[in-house]
């Protein structure tokens, strides 16, 4: 097309109004940090919070309840903001700041150092981490109060939107509850409980908690008596139990789109940058390759610094350095084992490619039980190792790239492309799972409109126009794609796991006689 | 090396190329003068109203027809010389072929309405229509008013693409409510307070008088033939049903009526010379269907019939049970089987409606008042499966079995409102009241 970007549709007086409230409760937060010493920070805090919820809200009701219930996309690929124009490019180099700031910078936020007290935007905060726990608050305070502000005003959005859908209402109304009692308020009151306990966001699962089993965290548990205990035996629980059977039962969906707090910002503040994933072929290949690397880098620096604070000695706790490297090569050898039992034949090429990842992640835990010494692994210090996980993919992948960059590559990318936890769960989604897309027989009509709203970039209607379900491992279960389907061909639904994935060349509707010649072979 | 020449690449064409290709080594090329690659034309509307890019409508990326060894040539055909096998191109070229298959789709009806050629008047079928749609109405400050003429799937598609733009629209329905020669009586006035509801003017059993032009030879307004009324617009839309596109065959001797002339096997009268899709015309219509059928699932299902004719397994087109989805503004529509209107149905077809209370949920069931054999559903803002209709209509189940197990073919997302039961004591009630 020749002409230029079609001018977005205005958006009406009310929705200036409610824009304009918005960014006064925002540069309330940016004059703090400049700043501005605000007399009663306790006032200004909950007017500032207040001015941006209240303005997400009305914008909200103004852009929805004034309308019909149904899909409402219109002009999303003309929207400076939602289609990588000039707002989407100043957004995202906001928040990409703001995280550099947040993970490398606190000071600049106001953090008070070695006991100082706060300052700037951070000491804003204080009087709301005092109410809640009795302490100042820190950057990570701070953090947690807008991300949960953000899910919780742009959930409500959310919901709006989708008002017809009761799908995405009860699921977003979860991934809020999570993010609201789980992940902001249960730690503030556990620490008021007992002030020793490490934070713990009980559905932060480990290898997305990739610190749970630092040294600091589990002497933190294993010091607080029976509570912690049960703390560290949950986190090992929710994986190894929890996580398998209702990944089994549900897809990976009960977690990613229902539960996790990175999922829960990408669906309710991220929801207008989910078109922006590629779904080329070519991402698809970066995405499988991206995300298992990372899950072997997780795994190799979780048991390197397990390894580093065992002993040697039978003698001090049964669980010595050699006990632990055979456990988790056992453990790793026997899921090897059990997916090529079960699944081998239909896992194909890509069963060499696991066979290698295996092999190389066994290899590289006998190096380093061999070559290890007491403070070392892999001949470098045994902390560097956890801290550049802790800063290449905890802090700059999921941060910094992964939100950050919303406006640019879409609202998943870290899903996609980096979390280990989603990479485990994709594992068993993809091959021990009751979970799928349900693609109707022979409706579908290669509009487009799946895949276009597909945050994982997954390219829905490759698999709907030829009749096949939707059985992907990165898929999150969000149900977009099944709700902006203009001809009802889409249906996440948990049935029995024959006939799941369903390859076929003729659709329903043919010639029956066709279907068996074709269909069969 | 035989070399296979399919005139359109939209889904039939390209269904034949891709199976063509899964079966053999021939040489394949697709010539289209309308786009380089291959885009779903139902997604068209998607990107006017800002949901895709138009890159979005593509179901292949770019490398896909490289890959496949299918060659994209980007011409119109003018003429086809079936003697020598060659076509003659708009572009001066000339390509031979081994066989040929016609595959160009519809055009826009115009019933020679004065001033259906007027700058600003346009249907909404070709990738170009769009083009020129966003060239005449880019925002409702350019396009203060559009008219639509017809009201057919294509015309409600157009009146939502306007609308998503705060363009004003007034839709012009020849019928006494909208697309009541197909839709029930029930199902068709739900629709029509869905338009309005939209704030979409709609003006049944009206028809256009003459389009009026300013001094530019632009659009300046439309005449209503009942009353005479003049209204004042920027826009025509003529979305009066399509026909097939095959005015550059007429030179030849390829056999057409209304579309090209088709046997079952998609055959035309010369040999080696093919027709699918929405341009062919079958010599008798098949069961219950039209002898053109202008709809993306019976494209798609020639194209992959004539596949097998073409490497050497011939193959008659024999199309199973019918299906068929739309989407009128924000109520999804899909129907298996056959339920027709009042005006075509047969006098042993009979009809359980229901509708629900909030007005944008109906059924129409369609059973043999003597057999009570199942015949078809029409079902509108609830989803159902299409392959439990398909196997019902197979075993001849009866409309009391349908309407007892109608949970079965629920096909609504999760946590959806189920109505099966409010719909059989509905069933249930009429029965005893019949």
């Amino acid at each position: 097309m020749s002409l230029a970007k079609p001018d977005a549709v205005d958006i009406t007086t009310k929705q200036k109004v409610a824009l304009a409230l918005g960014i006064i409760g925002l540069l309330i937060l940016v004059l703090a940090l400049f700043n501005t010493n605000f007399p009663n920070k306790g006032l200004f805090l909950t007017i500032a919070l207040g001015l941006i919820t209240v303005g997400t809200v009305i914008y909200s009701r103004d852009a929805y309840l004034t309308k019909l219930e149904g899909i409402k996309n219109d002009g999303v690929w003309f929207k400076s903001i939602s289609s990588r124009g000039v707002w989407g490019w100043i957004v995202g180099v906001i928040l990409t700041t703001f995280y550099i700031v947040l993970y490398f910078y606190p000071q600049y936020l106001g953090l008070g150092v070695d006991g100082a007290a706060n300052t700037g935007l951070i000491s804003l905060f204080d009087p709301l981490s005092q109410l809640l726990s009795g302490r100042n608050a820190s950057q990570w305070f701070v953090y947690g109060t807008l991300y949960t502000i953000a899910i919780l005003a742009f959930g409500y959005k959310f919901i709006l939107k989708y008002r017809h859908n009761r799908y995405q209402q009860i699921r977003t109304v979860s991934v809020m509850f999570f993010q609201l009692g789980f992940a902001f308020l249960i730690p503030e009151f556990m620490y008021v409980m007992n002030n020793n306990l490490p934070y713990y966001d009980l559905k932060s699962v480990w290898p997305l908690n990739y610190y749970i089993f630092d040294e600091w965290s589990v002497n933190g548990f294993l010091s607080n008596g029976n509570i912690g205990l049960a703390l560290i035996l949950f986190g090992i629980i929710s994986i190894f139990v929890i996580s398998p059977i209702l990944t089994y039962k549900y897809g990976k969906r009960w977690y990613c789109s229902w539960v996790c707090g990175c999922g829960g910002l990408a669906e309710t503040a991220g929801d207008s940058f989910r078109q922006l994933s590629s779904k080329k072929m070519s991402a698809w290949k970066l995405e499988r390759w991206l995300i298992h690397l990372v899950l072997v880098f997780s795994v190799v620096m979780t048991t390197a610094m397990v390894y580093t604070y065992l002993g040697y000695d039978k003698n001090d706790f049964w669980l010595t350095r050699g006990v632990f490297i055979a456990l988790v090569i056992g453990f790793l050898t026997l899921v090897f084992a059990g997916v090529m039992l079960f699944r081998g034949k239909e896992l194909g090429k890509d069963a060499k490619y696991g066979a290698i990842g295996l092999f190389a992640t066994i290899a590289l835990l006998v190096i380093m039980h061999f070559t290890g010494t007491t403070d070392h692994v892999f001949y470098v210090k045994a902390g560097a190792l956890r801290s550049a996980y802790g800063i290449y993919i905890g802090s700059i992948f999921s941060g910094v790239i992964g939100t950050g960059f919303y406006p640019i590559l879409g609202s998943r990318s870290w899903c996609r492309f980096g979390c280990p936890m989603a990479a485990i769960l994709g594992f068993q989604q993809r091959l021990f799972s009751k979970f799928r897309i349900t693609t109707n027989g022979g409706q579908c009509i290669s509009c487009g409109n799946c895949s276009n709203s597909c945050e994982m970039g997954i390219d829905v209607r490759h698999y709907a126009q030829k009749g096949e379900n939707i059985v992907r491992s990165s898929c999150v279960g969000c149900g977009i794609c099944s709700a902006v389907c203009p001809r009802g061909v889409l249906k996440l639904e948990n049935d029995s796991m024959e006939g799941r994935i369903n390859p076929t060349e003729i659709l329903l509707g043919n010639d029956v006689d066709l279907m068996d010649l074709v269909n069969q072979k | 090396m035989e070399h296979i020449v399919i005139i359109g690449n939209g889904i039939s064409g390209v269904t034949l190329a891709r199976h063509i290709r899964k079966l053999s080594d021939k040489k394949i090329t697709i010539v289209s003068g309308e786009t380089d690659y291959f885009f779903s034309r139902t997604a068209l509307m998607y990107i006017y109203m800002g949901h895709m890019k138009f890159e979005h409508t593509q179901p292949y990326e770019n490398w896909f027809w490289k890959k496949n060894r299918i060659e994209l040539h980007k011409a119109y055909v003018e003429h086809i010389d079936t003697k020598n096998k060659t076509l003659k191109l708009a572009d001066g070229g000339n390509l031979n072929y081994d066989k040929l298959i016609i595959a160009t789709g519809s055009k826009p009806n115009k019933f020679g309405w004065p001033g259906q050629d007027l700058d600003g008047v346009m249907g909404m079928y070709h990738k170009q229509d769009l083009d020129n749609l966003e060239a005449h109405a880019p925002n409702n400050k350019i396009c203060k008013r559009a008219v639509i003429v017809g009201g057919g799937l294509i015309g409600i598609e157009l009146a939502e693409m306007l609308n998503s733009r705060h363009i004003p629209v007034t839709f012009l329905v020849r019928e006494s409510s909208f697309w009541n020669g197909v839709l029930p009586e029930g199902e068709s006035q739900m629709i029509n307070r869905h338009i309005n509801n939209h704030h979409i003017d709609l003006r049944l059993s009206t028809n256009l008088k003459e389009i009026k032009s300013d001094d530019n030879g632009k659009v300046k307004s439309v005449i209503i033939e009942e009353t005479g009324e003049e209204i004042p617009c920027d826009v025509v839309g003529l979305t009066a049903g399509v026909s097939p596109n095959i005015d550059f065959i007429k030179s030849s001797n390829i056999e057409t009526g209304r579309g090209v002339k088709v046997n079952r096997y998609l055959e035309t009268n010369i040999p080696d010379v093919y027709a699918i899709g929405d341009c062919a015309e079958q010599h008798e219509a098949i069961g219950n269907r039209r002898p053109i059928e202008a709809v993306w699932y019976t494209g798609r299902m020639m194209g992959e019939t004539l596949a097998q004719t073409i490497c050497g397994n011939r193959m008659q087109y024999k199309p199973g049970h019918w299906f068929n989805s739309a989407k009128f503004l924000d109520i999804e529509y899909q129907t298996y089987g056959w339920v027709f209107s009042e005006r075509s149905k047969q006098d042993y077809e009979q009809h359980f409606h229901w509708k629900h209370e909030d007005d944008t949920k109906c059924i129409t069931v369609a059973y043999h008042k003597d057999t009570n054999e199942f015949l078809g559903i029409n079902t509108f803002g609830i989803r159902m499966r299409h392959e439990t209709f398909d196997t019902w209509l197979t075993e001849k189940r009866d409309i009391d079995y349908v309407m007892t197990h109608l949970v079965e073919a629920n096909f609504d997302p999760e946590f959806y409102s189920h109505y099966e039961a409010d719909i059989l004591s509905a069933y249930n009630h009429q029965l005893q009241t019949a």
